[in-house]
């Protein structure tokens, strides 16, 4: 078993770009549902609208890459409005219904076929990331130690990914502790008690719907730019459902929750993957005999204990790492 | 009148000016017929032809209504009248299938619930809703209407709604004291009694200034002893100068503190008047207790339902062996 690689790696993973997509996701999530109380399922929607429209404003149609991210952003804006104006006023659980096959009609979309001149079909775009790189001060890979290193576009994207990070959260603590972020905590509490105060309620959802779908554009920058690439897979249904559990073990609600939580759901998902891999590999002798488990099984085995751990979460901290249990035991009144 | 009981009311609340224009508005009310829709010298609601259905059901059916400004009008029925429909109308809570009606002869037809509060007419609910995972601070501040901080882009920048948060917390602070829950002020309101979120509520609606205070049963699953002081509370909005309209199904509740009382039966207003003519009206008790129940039973009469109920218990014994 080599722990050097083992714990390098996970590090490298828990700091490193994918990190950085899933807590800008989360940052996102965290408004509409930590603060606001909406059950966004689609932010890989919101995700693929920013990186796409990036992506192909720069291979598809050769403008510049500025444009493409105000035109990210933008578009994002629009899909949440889109999203918002049939089903804000209705219950929570319909914007969860209509976010959910909004994601997956816009994965089809970008990947279909009569689409492929935009959008490249299920391959996707490239050659997108000049500018980005062209602005990157590293020429040579970054190492830590011996323990972690990243290649110069890498630590590129991390540099400017986690100043995004840092951004958001501070624009975030800014919203949550104003008289804003307290009508969008209210709403969350109830709705008509609200209403009955003056505030526009349906205004109020659809801001925390754009901030938080336009946090997501961030996050679908960020994706595409790391692999100079964006393909219909990236935006899988599941992308949103990881974003939602970084969220949970941070704790909803916290301005640091998402971030946190990111690095944490990181560097297990790295840990164990790397773990049961070498534990079962055949060629070093391996720990754990192929009759119990196989290299093929030790794979899957990184989702089973993280459901495990996230269920040991829900069970006995369920506020997740930063929240507060006295502020959840309100609601078992 | 029967207004003038020597309730726990708070006097520090009482402005001289609100005390005399209340006293004006109840003298007013004197020369007022009580008839179902009678007309008001000062009225600050006026709601025409308003019904709402459900499905088959006329939850609301209301002809002409009028709300005296100044005083406390109760609106009474029994269970399922539509007392709180109504209110959910009045409030843009709900719209009606027909009707109009306005507030200071501003029609609220088509007007959204947001609009309504901001226009100085707040509402409180039947069952109380505190926003639990907040403080009561936090809960009062909510309350202010029109703050600079809750527009988007001003909120990210703290100087410029200071000022305007502090004023309303220094407000806040007076309204927690008279409603005696300034100890409470840093707890989560969802660690309140019920009671105590009765009165947070009403507090929280003070914080809009409203001109007209709307109570959906105020005193609904309160001890006795608070009773006393929610209903001491309720008349100091009056001596403050504000109009209080109150849902409310315990008739002696009314009788206190009333000045006006409008009864509703299936939808319908059927009586209106002080409380002491209300409690006497024939409509009004046929639609507590239902009609004929004054009818004495004689002997006789009494002897033969005996005699029918028995004789069906018999075959029903029968029918079962």
């Amino acid at each position: 078993m080599d722990f050097v690689s083992l714990f390098g790696d996970s590090i490298q993973q828990a700091i490193g770009p994918t990190a950085i997509v899933y807590a800008l996701a989360a940052i996102g999530l965290n408004i509409q549902f930590g603060y606001t109380g909406l059950l966004n399922f689609g932010q890989a929607a919101f995700m693929a609208v920013g990186g796409y429209t990036m992506a192909a404003f720069v291979s598809t149609w050769g403008l510049s890459f500025w444009l493409g991210i105000v035109a990210g952003l933008g578009l994002t804006a629009v899909l949440a409005l889109l999203l918002g104006i049939p089903t804000l006023r209705l219950r929570a659980d319909y914007l969860a219904i209509v976010t959910i096959a909004a994601a997956e009609i816009v994965r089809q979309v970008v990947g279909s076929v009569s689409l492929k001149d935009w959008f490249g079909g299920q391959d996707g775009l490239q050659e997108f990331s000049d500018t980005f790189r062209s602005y990157n001060p590293f020429s040579d890979r970054i190492e830590v130690g011996t323990l972690v290193a990243w290649s110069a576009n890498d630590a590129w994207v991390m540099l400017v990914g986690w100043t995004l990070v840092l951004l958001c959260c501070l624009m975030t603590w800014l919203l949550v502790r104003s008289p804003w972020g307290r009508v969008l905590k209210s709403i969350r509490e109830d709705e008509d008690a609200v209403r009955s105060l003056g505030k526009n309620v349906y205004s109020y959802k659809m801001q925390s719907l754009m901030l938080g779908g336009m946090f997501g554009a961030l996050a679908g920058f960020c994706v595409a730019l790391r692999s100079a690439a964006i393909n219909p897979s990236m935006f899988a249904t599941d992308v949103t459902f990881f974003a939602y559990t970084v969220l949970l073990i941070g704790g909803a609600a916290r301005v640091l929750g998402p971030v946190v939580g990111s690095i944490i759901f990181w560097f297990l998902i790295t840990f164990l993957d790397l773990f049961f891999s070498q534990a079962t590999n055949p060629s070093s002798g391996p720990l754990i005999p192929p009759s119990i488990m196989t290299e093929t099984q030790a794979s899957l085995m990184r989702f089973i204990f993280l459901g495990l751990a996230l269920m040991l979460l829900m069970i006995f901290r369920p506020q997740g790492i930063f929240g507060d249990r006295k502020e959840l035991a309100i609601d078992a009144r | 009148m029967p207004a003038e009981t020597n309730l726990p009311t708070n006097v520090e609340a009482a402005t001289p000016e609100g005390l005399e224009r209340s006293r004006a508005a109840r003298a007013a009310l004197k020369q007022v017929e009580t008839e179902p829709g009678a007309k008001k010298p000062d009225p600050i609601v006026i709601a025409d032809n308003i019904t709402r259905t459900f499905g088959g059901l006329t939850a609301v059916d209301v002809e002409h209504v009028e709300i005296q400004r100044g005083v406390i009008t109760a609106l009474i029925g029994p269970n399922g009248a539509g007392k709180t429909t109504f209110f959910n109308l009045l409030t843009g809570f709900d719209r009606p299938d027909t009707g109009s009606w306005s507030f200071n002869g501003t029609s609220l037809n088509k007007v959204p619930a947001y609009k309504v509060a901001r226009m100085g007419m707040v509402r409180t609910f039947q069952l109380t809703k505190v926003l639990a995972k907040l403080t009561v601070l936090e809960n009062m501040r909510v309350g202010a209407t029109r703050q600079r901080g809750e527009s988007f882009f001003s909120a990210m920048f703290a100087p410029l709604w200071r000022a305007e948060e502090e004023a309303n917390t220094e407000k806040a602070n007076h309204l927690l004291e008279r409603f005696l829950l300034i100890k409470k002020r840093e707890d989560f309101a969802g660690e309140l009694s019920g009671g105590q979120r009765k009165l947070l509520e009403m507090a929280r609606a003070l914080m809009a200034d409203p001109e007209l205070v709307m109570l959906d049963e105020p005193m609904a699953g309160v001890n006795p002893a608070l009773k006393q002081s929610l209903l001491g509370h309720v008349k100091s909005l009056r001596d403050e100068g504000r109009t209080v309209l109150f849902v409310e199904h315990d008739m002696d509740m009314v009788r206190d503190i009333s000045d006006w009382v409008i009864v509703m039966a299936q939808g319908k207003v059927i009586a209106e008047g002080p409380p002491d003519s209300v409690m006497g009206d024939q409509r009004v008790i046929d639609a507590y207790l239902g009609a004929h129940h004054d009818t004495a039973l004689t002997f006789e009469e009494e002897e033969r339902i005996l005699a029918e109920a028995e004789k069906e218990l018999e075959e029903e014994a029968e029918s079962n062996d």
